[in-house]
Order: C-alpha cells, then structure tokens, then sequence
C-alpha cells in the first residue's frame, strides 16, 4: 500500500519561496508553516489581513441530474435544499457515525456543486461517495485539484481588500455565500468562508492566476501566513481540525458538531448510526480548556483528574491573541462543564487547567 | 553572527566563560530555527548538569524540543526573566536571553566544544 510520495507543491510554491517561506510536508505536499514569526502572522490576521495557501485542499465538483441526491446521501446536512450560491459546513460520517472528514460544500447551480474536502482525506471521502454512487443516476465526480488555486485572505481589512481588486461589488457576497467575480483581472469563485474566526474571502482562482493574485493582496497589505499561523488562529476560533480533533474514533455529537447534523433525512447512509448516538447520548464529548497555571498543553498528552487519566490532549498551544495558553480534548460528561478543573500531564507532571466555553476567540462584528 | 569569544556546541547551544562560571544560551540558529519561543523550563539554581546531557526543554508555537547543556557543572544562576519574556530567546539570544549560569566542574570539556567559525560551517552544512 505504501508508495514512496514525492510532495506535490502548488501553483504559490515559487511565490513562497520568494517571501521567505519555511516549507514542511503536509498532507502529501509541501507548503509553508511560516514566513518570519507565527505569532506576528496570527496578529496580522486578527488586526489587518494575512493570506493563505490552501491549494492543497481538495475540490470536487459533482455534475448532473443526481449530484443533489448523491451528496445528500453522504454528506450531514441537506443538500437538496440548498439554495445556490450557498455553503454550509458538514461532515461526511461512514455507517458508524465516526467522522471520515469534515468539508465545506457549495451550490454552484441546480446540479453543479463543490466539495473541498481536507487534503489528506479528498481520496479517502471521494472513495466513500463513489461506493455510494447510485449506478442509475447521472453524476460526473471531477477532482479540479491541480487546476485551481485557492487563497484565503482573512482578517478584518480582508473584504476591503479584495473588494478594491474586483470588479463588482463584492462586499455584497454574506458570511457562506459564493458567486463568480473578476478579482485581479481573472475570473474567480469567491466564498465569504474562512478557518481563522475572521472575516474574509476563499478565492478559488486558475492555478497559473494565483502568483499574481498574492502579490496584489501583498500590495494592498496583507500578510502573507503560513500554516501554523492557520493552525493558531482556528484553534483560537475553536474550529475542529480533522486527523486532530476529530476521526472515525469520533462521531459529531461527541465533537459538539450537533447543529452541522441533519440525521433524519431519507436515504442518509449514516442517519441510522447517527439516530442512535442522537437518541442514546454520547458519554464523552470535545471540551475546550486553558492552562490556569505555566505550561502548554500538546496533542496527545493526558487530561487527568488527580491520578485519573480521564482523556486526552486533541489540539493544544499558545493563544498570542489571548496571551494564555489553550487546548481541546475529549473528557467524560462530567467534567465538560465550563469552570471544570482538570488537569494536563506535561512531562510527566500534572499542570492545572479548567475547562471553558468554545469558541475561546470571537471577533467583534462592530466593524 | 556567531560571536567570535563564544564556544557552541553541536545541539546549537553557545557558552561564554566569565572566570569560572559559564554563562550558557542557545544559537542564533537555533532561535531562528525554532521560531517563536514560547515556554522555556530549565534546571533549578543549585542542581547539577552535565556536558552533553539534557537540561531542559524549549518550546515554540508549533514544537517541544530537548536543551542540552554544553558543559558540566553545578547551576548558580537561572534567568528568570525568560519565565515572563520567552521572547528574549529570539530577540536576543546572545545577550539578554541568556538561560542558565554554571560552575563549570572540569575546564577541560571546554576544549570539547567549537569555535565560532567551526560552528558557522556546521551550521552552514544543516541550512
């Protein structure tokens, strides 16, 4: 099974490198995790604006007259009854309920739609929608991965900048809507969507577009951000981050994903699963905590009650825009209270921490 | 950039001898390496730590990695403004972000360390 991968790098590769971009391997690709310092890129995203590769994410458009039906069946919220121009963040659960990943899927008219799956998982999810494609129905699955680029310009300055580059007036788009737009002189998808808790646009874009693209945003004084800026601000945000938080060992009650779960719609492949978790109740459930005294939780590391191992550590660092330290992980019921104490083995030595409310980051909307 | 009166050792930590006492940090390299110091814990004033052997831990935004002391001693003074201001470990690395001071028991593990410009090629073959 195992083949030896060579990374893939996206259309921005070349602009990265020129910035100063640090790369890792990430999910199959190289992509940067930072350019200078991670807490100066998540403080350009909370007061300003900071850029985004996410090219690596997947996207797949689903075509034809059983496209609607087909991601009903697989996807956790109500498909046929988007409207167009709508996005809606859901899960893609397999017959148990366990979480296989979680997406964003957009109506692009009647019977087009958009699928942008995690990276490491876009083989994995179109697998488990083609093992459930109806041999009867018309749906062409078209993976545009490599043919589109996708940059996230997010912060509060983030929509007047993309407006100034486009042609229309975009600031019009709401927070999970899409329509085309000319930004930058070329023909874009543009979704008010994000992953860092702030205002801003996903501009899907023709791979050989996106250079340009980045250093107009550069231009008007967008940061560029890499990867662990991304993963601070959404951790901040209380977004989930899928292969961390959540994986086929979890189902969405226990990942407080409740309001993204429809499970009562005809024909869910997971309805039945999810019914039952509904019904039953879950035992443990996604908690979020912050260090109450020094010391930083990590994935991985143990939740304790005294000696008790009670759960663990699923995402965990730094907040610079909290100045404290935080952390997610599972824990039983009864210690999902906010104001919970807890605590968090590091090295061996339990460091006291207290459950809070999700998210610990909400921008003001004032603006 | 690497100071020329500093000894480094191949864990990218630097010591600087003020009469018996080595004052001891990490590179310039290594801070930029890291990124973002967050959270340092070191030995306690009093404890012994020996040449080569862990004796800490710094963290970054993303990461934990093991500090490793360059020479082997008894721990007299421990910079515990690094407790509040972790940054100084990359805003000044070879100054104010200094770690640890220690009463260097053999003068001779000195000689086991490098120089600034025989640390400047290892560091130039890892980049």
């Amino acid at each position: 099974m195992s083949e030896e991968q060579i990374p893939r790098r996206t259309p921005l590769y070349d602009t990265h490198a020129r910035y100063g971009g640090r790369f890792v391997p990430f999910a199959g690709w190289e992509m940067p995790v930072r350019y200078d310092s991670i807490i100066r890129e998540a403080e350009a995203v909370r007061t300003n604006a900071g850029l985004f590769d996410v090219s690596h994410m997947g996207r797949v458009e689903f075509e034809g007259a059983g496209a609607a039906s087909l991601l009903d069946s697989v996807l956790s919220v109500n498909v046929q009854g988007m409207r167009t121009g709508r996005a809606h963040y859901n899960v893609i659960c397999d017959q148990n309920g366990g979480i296989i990943d979680d997406c964003i899927v957009y109506r692009l008219g009647d019977q087009k739609f958009l699928l942008i799956p995690n990276a490491s998982n876009t083989d994995m999810v179109l697998e488990w929608i083609e093992s459930h494609r109806p041999s009867h129905q018309e749906t062409s699955i078209t993976n545009v991965t490599a043919d589109i680029a996708m940059i996230a310009c997010q912060g509060p300055k983030a929509r007047d900048m993309v407006a100034s580059l486009a042609e229309s007036d975009i600031s019009r788009i709401r927070p999970f809507r899409a329509r085309t737009a000319t930004v930058n002189g070329v023909e874009t998808f543009l979704a008010r969507t994000g992953y860092t808790g702030e205002d801003g646009f996903e501009i899907m874009a023709p791979s050989e577009s996106a250079p340009a693209m980045w250093e107009s945003l550069m231009e008007l004084g967008a940061a560029a951000c890499g990867l662990g800026a991304r993963d601070v601000l959404r951790l901040e945000a209380g977004l989930l981050l899928h292969g961390n938080d959540m994986d086929t060992s979890v189902n969405p009650y226990e990942a407080a994903l409740d309001r993204f779960v429809d499970p009562d719609r005809e024909g869910y492949v997971a309805g039945e699963a999810l019914r039952a978790i509904r019904d039953e109740g879950v035992s443990r459930k996604i908690a979020a905590f912050e260090m109450t005294e020094r010391g930083i939780a990590r994935a991985g590391y143990s939740i304790m009650d005294g000696e008790n191992r009670i759960g663990s550590v699923t995402s965990g660092g730094p907040s610079p825009t909290l100045d404290t330290n935080i952390g997610l992980g599972y824990v039983p019921i009864a210690y999902s209270e906010p104001g919970t104490r807890i605590g968090v083995e590091i090295r061996g030595r339990p460091v006291e921490a207290e459950i809070r409310t999700l998210p610990f980051y909400r921008r003001s909307r004032s603006a | 950039m690497n100071p020329e009166d500093l000894k480094y050792s191949e864990e990218h930590e630097w010591l600087r001898m003020e009469g018996d006492t080595a004052v001891i940090g990490i590179t310039h390299f290594a801070q930029d390496s890291l990124g973002d110091v967050v959270f340092v814990e070191l030995p306690e004033v009093g404890s012994d730590v020996e040449q080569f052997e862990k004796m800490g831990e710094i963290e970054s935004v993303k990461a934990v990695s093991d500090l490793y002391c360059p020479v082997g001693g008894r721990v007299v003074e421990v910079n515990d403004s690094l407790n509040d201001s972790p940054e100084l470990v990359n805003d000044s690395p070879y100054e104010e972000g200094w770690m640890i001071k220690v009463e260097v028991s053999d003068g001779s593990e000195i000689d086991r360390l490098m120089s600034a410009s025989e640390y400047g090629a290892l560091v130039e073959a890892e980049s």
